[in-house]
């Protein structure tokens, strides 16, 4: 039988020391037709109990990819995934499922999510179940809990099926189901990018209450930096593979450092008739996985590319305190527009 | 949270989409069910109703029209029409529905395996299948029954092995698009063995069109065992098959073309209900699946 | 009833939609996906049409052009350039379409031909309206994809849509759409399978050509940020009607409609601090079938009252500002923080 063991405290961040999640090196690639996808080309990331870190990136980044193999639902080519200190990537069998209870994810398509062919009642008992929690009274106790918590009525929910719902009602479901086992970490996985506007509050509201209610980290993916900022206490932004920046979400928005976490800013379309249209500075569109660009993958689309940046590709360098960059020409410090290109 | 709890009872919900009103069936749905309904129940009580035996030739009334005694006539040795024709759908229905059955397990299973699993599980599963299509049926269905003897039985094998490969293609397509969905996933997020995902998460999905392809098959049965039978393959008289009966009313064409015609009548109908229901059952399965 | 252009122009408009409704019979009933709505645009102006998911704005779009479904029944009137199209016949209107009026879908792997090479459908389109001969048609296509931002044209004019990404299939997309010189284009959500970056590019495009071409252009979206900065006009839709319509500027600054105040404060805020809680819309949209009596708003606005539930209320107009609401928020109000 499960303990709820951390119902109700709110944990605070870096209160236990070491990082409850740590990637190392992660690398995942697969096969498509014969020729070799780079997903994820050696991404390193670091997640403190109690934050939230956002994940930023546009299609083909492996944003997505690098979720599913954090969770060990895709299987990583190299590197290692250490979960509270337990390498989950050497782990098989019985042991990474009875870790899985910890560890949970919530995906983009809230309805696809859910079977079909199976009644609410029984989707959020399913979790329970695989659990161990044998007694049914239990389980229901659990289950109403968690369904009122996430702004659901139970009688009205418990007996009908995915489709009879909303997008945002299931996203409230998935959430729901994804908590009743009272998981420390969550990855979500662009959890409002199917929403309508006005739903997308309501669900970026309900994260962050559930997060300071049941103590959560989570590991918030998405493609709009806007919706990133509002949830995030650190941001990651990754392009073609690789991380480009990681900074702590204000000074990410304020001070970027590196140039394509300043072009993403400025594509954003302000809801503000009055913002200017900057000119766009970079242009093109980002490369294939199947055959990213050497040294500096972004160097194609850079307008501040030099011909190192076609031979080496930059580390990840600390160029302020938690700013972390991989650029060989980062932009300067006090910059909010991009600076000057460098003499060639 | 009041927000969501209020709107939903207001009724925001969409109330349950489900298959429709019965309306939405058709008429031909209900009458194609109906027929099935009836020609089973009759098969099933062959023996218990007040029909003249099937096999009792009466030699003075031979070929003769419909009757009091003989409510559609007899055939050429003077056997009750309807007695013969409803032990027939015994049999027919018999093979009709086991033999499919042998492909729904069997190729059922395999199919799902082959879908979820991919890699060497895929390859062997397909290969094995498409070498099990590639055997010309009536030479095998030969081969079986000298070999080993005619029998219902036999037939019943056979016809479902043979069945096999459509059943693998049908599981395995369904499998293929339904194990990419979140669901699957979420599922072993949870820490669900693969065994569980199978029978809990996949199976409930891939089982809808797999029956309604399961009454596909078994119009499509009752034709091959009709063929076989037709051909002196199947069915071993004096076991009344409607197969057989239309190959022995081939003599009598000239002179009672209703030995031929009925049973060929009470085939026609039987495969045609089974299609339609087969059919309908497809068409509303499917866009559901596509829905969801 | 027609509803005046906002700036009056002197000249007829180009586009008037007319008391349009669109009704699409399933079987749980009738649903209603546009509830009258009418709506002006001039030549060379841009309108904006925003709304949520069954807002109504993709149906309305598709009625313009006369593309909907076979099932859903239209009523009402659409005039285009002195003509009116729904009175037209098939073959007049396929002539219409695609010159005159064209369109560019959300969808550019599937509004494009994945058999026939990008070249030949671009061809196509301009030897079946204007006439050319392949080598002219072929001139021109190579100009256009030129002019739409794809780089050395000539070779990709050969290639299949699948060999381009998703950027760059938009960009064929919209040259087919401008290669005969239409006056009005119908952009429904062109960017919104795109990401971020390309559809910065893509909007930048758009907002180019129709400049250059003098196009009347309409910009349906789901995105308040997109409509923004490249419109004249916007139009905001909920459950099948349009609630408000304003220039632009006007739009965010001063808008009327409880709906679009809390459409502007539910989008995250890039000069926000993180973890400002968000001004959500309670609730969910309607039910379209089953349509209930009063303002379709009523049962998640903030300011709702006994009479929002009981009737509707009707469009008004002032000062080229229209919006539906018994409560509607006072002129010259600054957007809530």
């Amino acid at each position: 039988m499960m303990e709820p063991a951390n119902a109700g405290q709110t944990r605070t961040p870096g209160s236990s020391g070491a990082p409850l999640l740590r990637v190392e090196d992660l690398v995942v690639d697969y096969a498509l037709a014969g020729k070799v996808v780079h997903a994820v080309s050696g991404v390193s990331l670091a997640l403190e109990r109690g934050e939230t870190l956002g994940l930023v990136g546009e299609s083909g980044c492996g944003k997505s990819t690098l979720a599913r193999a954090i969770l060990q639902l895709t299987t990583a080519r190299s590197g290692r995934v250490v979960f509270d200190g337990v390498d989950l990537t050497g782990l098989g069998g019985a042991a990474l499922r009875a870790l899985r209870r910890r560890l949970q994810i919530i995906f983009q398509d809230p309805i696809a999510s859910l079977n079909p062919r199976r009644r609410v009642a029984d989707l959020m008992a399913e979790p329970l179940r695989i659990a161990g929690v044998a007694d049914a009274a239990e389980r229901a106790r659990r289950i109403v809990e968690v369904l009122q918590a996430v702004g659901l009525d139970p009688e009205l929910v418990l007996g009908r099926f995915a489709h009879e719902f909303s997008g945002g009602q299931c996203q409230r479901i998935c959430i729901a189901r994804a908590l009743i086992l009272e998981p420390e970490l969550i990855v979500c996985d662009e959890p409002v990018s199917a929403l309508d506007v006005s739903i997308r509050a309501q669900i970026l509201n309900l994260l962050e209450a559930m997060k300071a209610r049941y103590g959560l980290t989570l590991l918030f993916i998405a493609h709009d930096l806007a919706v990133v900022k509002a949830v995030s206490d650190r941001v990651a932004v990754m392009y073609l593979g690789k991380l480009c920046e990681v900074a702590p979400t204000e000074r990410l928005f304020r001070e970027p450092r590196h140039p394509y976490t300043a072009l993403l800013l400025q594509a954003i379309p302000q809801p503000d008739p009055e913002a200017p249209i900057l000119e766009r500075v970079a242009v093109g569109e980002p490369p294939s996985p199947l055959a990213p660009p050497s040294g500096c993958r972004f160097r194609t689309r850079c307008p501040r590319v030099q011909p190192r940046c076609a031979e080496a590709e930059p580390d990840l360098k600390e160029l302020a305190p938690k700013q972390f960059v991989a650029c060989h020409f980062p932009l300067s410090a006090a910059a909010e527009q991009p600076a000057e290109a460098p003499p060639r | 949270m009041r927000t969501s709890k209020v709107a939903i009872a207001e009724g925001a919900v969409a109330p349950a989409e489900g298959w429709g009103t019965l309306a939405n069936f058709g008429w031909l749905f209900w009458l194609a069910l109906a027929w099935i309904g009836l020609i089973v129940l009759a098969a099933a009580l062959a023996d218990v109703l007040p029909l003249p035996s099937p096999t009792d030739m009466d030699m003075l009334e031979r070929r003769a029209p419909p009757s009091a005694a003989h409510w559609l006539g007899t055939d050429r040795l003077g056997r009750d029409m309807l007695a013969r024709l409803i032990h027939g759908a015994r049999i027919s229905l018999t093979v009709a529905i086991l033999a499919p059955l042998i492909g729904l397990l069997v190729g059922g299973a395999l199919g799902i395996l082959a879908g979820y699993f991919r890699g060497p599980v895929e390859t062997v599963v397909v290969g094995g299948v498409d070498v099990l299509l590639a055997f010309p049926p009536l030479v095998l269905a030969l081969a079986i029954t000298a070999y080993l003897g005619q029998t219902v039985a036999h037939l019943t094998y056979i016809i479902g092995i043979l069945s096999i490969p459509a059943f693998t293609r049908v599981a395995r397509a369904a499998t293929l698009s339904l194990a990419s969905r979140e669901f699957i996933l979420a599922a072993r997020a949870m820490g669900a063995t693969e065994a569980r995902i199978l029978l809990r998460e996949l199976l409930p999905n891939v089982i809808l069109p797999l029956m309604a392809f399961f009454l596909l098959a078994i119009a499509v049965t009752i034709v091959v065992e009709g063929a076989l039978s037709f051909l002196g393959l199947g069915v071993p008289p004096p076991a009344p098959s409607w197969g057989g009966m239309i190959g022995e009313g081939r003599e009598s064409l000239e002179a009672a073309p209703r030995i031929a015609f009925l049973p060929a009548l009470f085939m026609f109908v039987t495969v045609l209900s089974f299609n339609v229901v087969g059919d309908t059952l497809r068409v509303l399965t499917d866009p559901r699946q596509a829905a969801l | 009833m027609t509803a005046a252009a906002p700036e009056a122009a002197p000249a007829r408009p180009l586009l008037a939609i007319e008391g349009v409704s669109v009704t699409l019979a399933t079987p749980r009933g009738p649903l209603t996906a546009v509830d009258d709505v009418s709506l002006e645009l001039a030549a060379g102006r841009t309108l904006g049409i925003v709304g949520e998911s069954g807002s109504g704005k993709t149906m309305l779009s598709r009625a313009v052009a006369q593309l909907l479904p076979r099932r859903a029944k239209l009523s009402g009137s659409v005039r285009f350039a002195d003509q009116t199209l729904t009175a037209l016949d098939p073959e007049a209107l396929r002539r219409l379409r695609g010159r005159a009026l064209a369109f560019v879908f959300q969808d550019p792997m599937t509004s494009l031909n994945p058999v026939l090479s990008i070249g030949s459908q671009i061809i196509e389109t301009l030897r079946e309206h204007l006439g050319l001969d392949r080598a002219a048609a072929a001139r021109r296509a190579v100009e256009l994809l030129g002019e739409v931002g794809i780089p050395s044209p000539e070779q990709r004019l050969a290639q299949y849509p699948h060999q381009f990404s998703g950027g760059m299939r938009q960009r064929v997309a919209i040259a087919i759409a401008l290669s005969c010189e239409p006056k009005l284009l119908i952009a429904d959500e062109p960017t919104t399978a795109l990401d971020v970056t390309v559809q910065a590019q893509i909007l930048d495009l758009l907002a180019r050509e129709q400049r250059r071409r003098g196009m009347a252009m309409i910009l349906i979206t789901h995105d308040l940020g997109v409509v923004a900065g490249r419109t004249d006009e916007v139009a905001v839709m909920y459950a099948g009607s349009v609630v408000e319509r304003a220039p632009t500027a006007r739009l965010f600054k001063a808008m009327r409609m409880p709906y679009t105040q809390g459409l502007i404060a539910a989008i995250p805020k890039l000069d926000a601090p993180p973890h400002t809680p968000l001004k959500a819309i309670s609730g969910l949209p309607p039910d379209p079938i089953r349509r209930r009596p009063g303002c379709a708003f009523a049962p998640r606005c903030p300011l709702v009252s006994a009479r929002c539930r009981e009737s509707r209320p009707p469009l008004e107009m002032r000062d080229g500002h229209q919006f539906a609401c018994w409560h509607p928020l006072p002129a010259n109000a600054a957007v809530a923080p």
